[in-house]
């Protein structure tokens, strides 16, 4: 392949020790003819496993670099491929229908003139595309669509319409999924009513997902890695925390940032309506949820959460006190600090006022306790 | 109330309205979706000349087809080359003219559908594997189906209706080119208004019920939309 050397001398590559069979390698240009000057330049190497999301503001160029890889956007140029695949390089372009992908769009995602069950048969219908029937249970229940397959999509919720259009998706067994903004078409209700779903989808299916948001919700929630992108250009790239982390990217990430900890439920206490969670170096008590003892959580800590004293204060309100020694500061204006904070492997963020800094003393190695006002499981 | 004539006439105007209607399905779709789909400086002159026949007189229409399918035009060349003879004063004659001056009939239907539809069905299509012809056939093609009715019809009757370019190309040829709306004007002609009433009336009931088809499935799929 042509262009491994480019993407290899980059710096992407190097953080990367996944061979080439289990990453996507995309190195896209793409100058958009109408809304000239509009310009995607990207040159990425994601791995080809769990959720990737790219995240950005509108205007980005997220579902630009989306329809790019999915080979909608027949001008763009540049090399792709996926799994050592090579779908797009300076000689060649596979088409969209030779592509082994799954697409959901973020609107009209079904076609009207079907029911649901036709749409999600569509392919095997007209293609050479083998049909599991044990396989297309497994879908319709994953999805909760059982009651929904004779109906048109006018007569489906939004909601339901992408829960349709993620199961056609995951019908053609794809190498990769790739979902445009599944949520942001519908309003606040039918985003949580959908959001278990794609839990599930994340936790239960083998398929890489390539995801674009524009929410720091279904970040948190779903991703293992993270891009982030900002006009067109990659701000940054990396598994989730590491790139939430860098503190240099506050026009990007906002300052609704927060790490997420990979948890386990360790006890459930009913009397308080509270679990305690454990990280590797760590416990948190969260508000109970359905969860059991054992369970996997995602819990997020925002940086805003999250203050500093210097000694371990007992006698607080504040129920979450872990003992953190500061890695990074970074003022970020000139009225707030953000510091970067280590508890074994695991990282917090903590947002002050650049006047607490000061007057803790607070330095690069300095050994505090950080205590965090509220903890929210990811859900 | 008939006679056979009539009869005679009849039956060729409905064989002519299906032939023409058959053959411009079969042109005008490519056209409709090369127009939809197209982004070329061409798809201007292109359809404006498609769109053409909507306003020039038929005599017109029918003058020039004279001239191209007589033995001295290219169409009568290449004709009488296949070792078809000429055209003029023929059923097919009356085809070929017909084809021209009812196209806009034809793609203007096929065509809004084929806009109204986006490219968003044909790039559902593409991720599901279809190839670009099988989107066509199996998507943009049946989600298009009001368009491909309205068309039929619209084409069909149009063809029944003319009358100036059958003068002009076809004549008056009895079983041949003495359609319904000649064989009226030959009745008018000759003072037998009994038998113009009956075919006339005949006619009016026809055009009725069939843009009385067109507009109630039109306005039915304009609701269905809404919803």
């Amino acid at each position: 392949m042509t262009g491994d050397s480019v993407i290899l001398g980059s710096k992407s590559a190097d953080k990367s020790c996944l061979s080439e069979s289990e990453q996507i390698l995309i190195s896209l240009n793409f100058a958009h003819k109408k809304t000239r000057g509009f310009l995607l330049d990207v040159d990425l190497a994601l791995p080809l496993s769990g959720v990737t999301a790219i995240y950005g503001a509108s205007g980005s160029g997220k579902t630009t670099l989306l329809r790019c890889i999915a080979g909608l956007e027949k001008s763009a140029s540049g090399f792709l491929s996926v799994g050592g695949q090579c779908w797009q390089s300076e000689s060649l372009f596979v088409p969209t229908h030779q592509r082994d992908i799954g697409f959901v769009f973020q609107e009209s995602s079904l076609l009207t003139h079907l029911t649901a069950r036709q749409n999600l048969l569509l392919a095997h219908k007209y293609t050479k595309q083998r049909l599991v029937e044990p396989h297309l249970q497994e879908v319709i229940e994953l999805m909760g669509i059982q009651e929904q397959l004779d109906s048109k999509p006018a007569q489906l919720s939004g909601g339901e319409r992408q829960r349709v259009a993620i199961a056609r998706a995951l019908l053609l067994q794809p190498r990769l999924l790739l979902m445009d903004e599944p949520l942001a078409s519908l309003d606040s209700e039918r985003k949580l009513e959908l959001f278990p779903y794609l839990e599930r989808l994340q936790s239960e299916s083998q398929i890489p997902i390539l995801y674009v948001t524009h929410s720091d919700d279904e970040v948190a929630r779903l991703a293992d890695f993270l891009v982030v992108l900002n006009h067109g250009k990659v701000a940054a790239q990396g598994p989730l925390n590491e790139v939430i982390t860098q503190l240099d990217l506050s026009s990007e990430l906002g300052s609704n940032r927060g790490v997420v900890l990979h948890c386990k439920v360790v006890e459930v206490n009913e009397k308080w309506g509270l679990v305690n969670v454990s990280f590797k170096n760590g416990t948190l008590w969260v508000k109970a949820g359905n969860d059991n003892v054992g369970d996997k959580v995602r819990v997020r800590v925002l940086a805003t959460d999250v203050s500093i004293t210097l000694s371990d204060h007992k006698d607080s309100s504040i129920l979450n006190r872990l003992q953190v020694t500061v890695s990074e500061i970074l003022k970020d204006g000139d009225a707030i600090a953000l510091l970067k904070l280590q508890v074994g492997e695991d990282v917090l963020l903590a947002r002050l006022s650049n006047r607490s800094v000061e007057e803790l003393k607070l330095q690069v190695g300095s050994s505090v306790w950080a205590q965090i006002k509220s903890v929210a499981v990811a859900r | 109330m008939f006679t056979q004539g009539d009869i005679t006439a009849i039956w060729l105007t409905v064989r002519l309205a299906s032939t023409v209607t058959l053959i411009l399905l079969l042109i005008g779709t490519p056209i409709a979706w090369w127009l939809a789909r197209t982004t070329s400086w061409l798809k201007g002159p292109v359809g404006a000349l498609v769109a053409l026949p909507l306003i020039l007189p038929p005599t017109v229409i029918g003058f020039y087809l004279l001239i191209s399918m007589g033995p001295n035009g290219f169409i009568g060349q290449f004709t009488s080359w296949l070792g078809l003879g000429t055209l003029p004063f023929s059923y097919w004659g009356l085809v070929v003219g017909s084809v021209f001056y009812s196209l806009p009939f034809v793609v203007q239907p096929i065509h809004n559908a084929f806009e109204a539809l986006g490219d968003r069905p044909l790039e559902q299509a593409a991720t599901l594997r279809l190839s670009p012809w099988r989107a066509f056939f199996c998507v943009a093609i049946p989600m298009s189906k009001p368009g491909f009715v309205a068309a039929s019809i619209l084409g069909f009757a149009h063809t029944v209706g003319e009358f100036g370019v059958v003068l002009m190309i076809g004549g008056n040829i009895p079983g041949q080119t003495r359609v319904v709306s000649v064989q009226i004007y030959d009745y008018v002609e000759s003072l037998e208004y009994t038998q113009a009433h009956w075919l006339s009336a005949a006619m009016v009931l026809f055009s009725f019920c069939v843009l009385l088809v067109v507009y109630t499935s039109l306005s039915r799929n304009e609701s269905g939309a809404k919803t």
